[in-house]
């Protein structure tokens, strides 16, 4: 028994260290300045000052960054709508078609959806650069929102919402006294969990980015294609430890709002592409 | 607020479903039946049934196939011990976290560690195996497409595991099952509906995965998605491209149609 498990402890510690390997390996060698990602030579930061003076690169940062968080909020906002649309319609068939609608951009894979909105795009007329990329990000973040929000509206008493009208509040007011302060939690889920994606999406964004306007995740891949350069590894060191605050902080989140609850926060995160 | 307005805030939605969900869906339909030079035709649909296409399509299957069956090996276990650690939470989160960060990233890392001087031809030489071409091998393709998509499969296994009611393991044990017996009649059939998802949320983008074809096989792999993405960006042929795409989404259909009845939150592995 003892002896079964210590090989099972063996094989969870041999799945995590083939899971940070890749991550490790890109920090340890972002300090190299042998200027290879092997045979490490002398400590540096001269890669680290590197990515400091890139202005392209710094733009391109900046540029993901307002993309996610407009993005994001944008998301929200019509995600929020949809939960209400889809948790007030009566008709359960209607309600199930839409539940579906909403979900097909989430199995959908990115490859079509990329295809699909330069498509759409073009035919419209949009240019593409900053705003397609936009409405595209917008576009796959509203059912990811959506899904978030959901659970939390229909864990939510009718009869507050009655209690709400018969104490005279007009539909204005129960939404924004009631329902959007009980749902709170399920928003801020969402809005992370679209931040996420949109930080981390690179299929959608591909195809759609045109030449001239780029986001950190398109730039690494034409980077990478160029072959090693540790300014990438510098960069993502930095994006790593970015992405560990942004995890913790969600994690509070999620415990916040699962505190009474059954649920494990951990087990709730969804996983971003 | 009347009835009127009441469904005017809710617009926005229904915008969204109309042009970013039903829109593109059709305009790919729309545009497979054109040629390059923007005349109606069918010979996209035709030439997809060559068998340059046919097999491309079959090895796409075979490599999605080989990944998820890969993914669910591992994960499997994995999920099934960490439901049995000390601290679920933790190492749950640990498990999550590699899923945050940027794909391309992992990817790249993976270019320096298969290299021709990276740490794993550095073992094989030491254990006298000399080194090996690892880059841009259909086997280093399937080592890191399997990386990143185990967490996808070990969260929703995860899950079934933890929704498990113990005490019918308790009762299989009572009635004399022994532990595999327990595992092969209770557990795994419990747990299916976790596979199930498991599964799906790694099948359906392995068919379509595409930079890492690129990066890590060096276009020695062909999958779907390597297809629409050269007809769309390369070759500009966009109607083979969208009927590459039409065949991708009829096959996902079906998918969802074989394993429909299951909950599915792909990403969320609920």
């Amino acid at each position: 028994m003892a002896n079964k498990n210590r090989f099972g402890n063996i094989y969870l510690v041999l799945v995590f260290l083939v899971l940070y390997a890749p991550i490790l390996y890109l920090m340890y060698y972002s300090f190299n300045s042998g200027g290879t990602m092997h045979q490490f030579e002398g400590f540096t930061l001269q890669y680290y000052k590197e990515v400091f003076a890139d202005t392209r690169l710094i733009i391109i940062v900046i540029n993901t960054l307002v993309i996610a968080l407009l993005s994001s909020a944008l998301a929200t906002i019509i995600g929020i709508m949809g939960a209400l649309a889809i948790h007030q319609m009566q008709n359960r068939r209607v309600r199930n078609t839409l539940l579906s609608l909403n979900n097909v951009l989430i199995v959908n894979p990115d490859v079509i959806i990329g295809a699909s909105f330069l498509i759409l795009f073009t035919m419209v007329g949009i240019k593409l650069g900053f705003y397609s990329v936009l409405l595209s990000h917008v576009a796959f973040s509203v059912p990811i929102a959506v899904i978030m929000i959901l659970p939390r509206l229909q864990e939510m008493s009718p009869s507050l919402v009655d209690a709400a009208r018969d104490l005279g509040a007009s539909r204005m007011d129960v939404l924004t006294k009631v329902i959007l302060p009980f749902i709170k939690p399920g928003i801020y889920a969402g809005f992370f969990m679209a931040l996420t994606y949109s930080l981390d999406d690179f299929a959608v964004t591909f195809f759609v980015t045109g030449s001239g306007y780029s986001t950190l995740s398109v730039e690494i891949y034409s980077r990478a294609r160029q072959g090693v350069s540790l300014s990438i590894n510098a960069l993502s060191t930095l994006i790593f430890l970015f992405t560990v605050l942004l995890v913790v902080g969600y994690y509070f989140i999620m415990r916040k709002a699962n505190r009474n609850g059954k649920k494990e926060p951990a087990a709730e995160m969804g996983v971003p592409r | 607020m009347s009835g009127n307005t009441r469904a005017a805030y809710l617009l926005p939605y229904y915008l969204w479903i109309v042009l970013f969900v039903a829109a593109p869906v059709v305009l790919v339909f729309y545009y497979s039946l054109f040629d390059v030079d923007g005349h109606f035709t069918f010979s996209n649909y035709a030439q997809f049934l060559t068998p340059v296409y046919l097999s491309m399509t079959l090895s796409s299957f075979w490599y999605a196939l080989l990944i998820t069956v890969c993914s669910l090996l591992v994960a499997y276990p994995a999920a099934y011990l960490l439901t049995r650690t000390k601290h679920k939470q933790l190492w749950l989160l640990l498990i999550i976290l590699p899923t945050w960060i940027n794909l391309l990233l992992k990817t790249y890392a993976f270019i320096g560690i298969f290299g021709t001087y990276g740490p794993v031809n550095a073992v094989l030489s030491l254990v006298g195996l000399g080194g090996q071409q690892l880059l841009f091998t259909s086997s280093s393709f399937v080592f890191v497409s399997v990386y990143i998509f185990v967490p996808f499969m070990i969260l929703p296994i995860y899950n079934a595991l933890e929704g498990l009611n113990p005490s019918l393991l308790d009762a299989a044990r009572d009635l004399g099952a022994s532990k595999w017996t327990a595992f092969r009649r209770v557990i795994f059939p419990l747990t299916l509906s976790g596979v199930r998802s498991g599964c799906m949320a790694v099948f359906i983008p392995a068919l379509s995965l595409f930079m890492i074809t690129r990066l890590i096989a060096g276009n020695r792999v062909i999958t779907l998605g390597t297809a629409i993405e050269q007809h769309f960006l390369v070759t500009q042929d966009w109607g083979m491209g969208s009927t590459v795409a039409v065949f991708l989404i009829l096959a996902m259909a079906i998918i969802m149609l074989i394993t429909s009845g299951t909950k599915r939150r792909v990403r969320h592995g609920k």
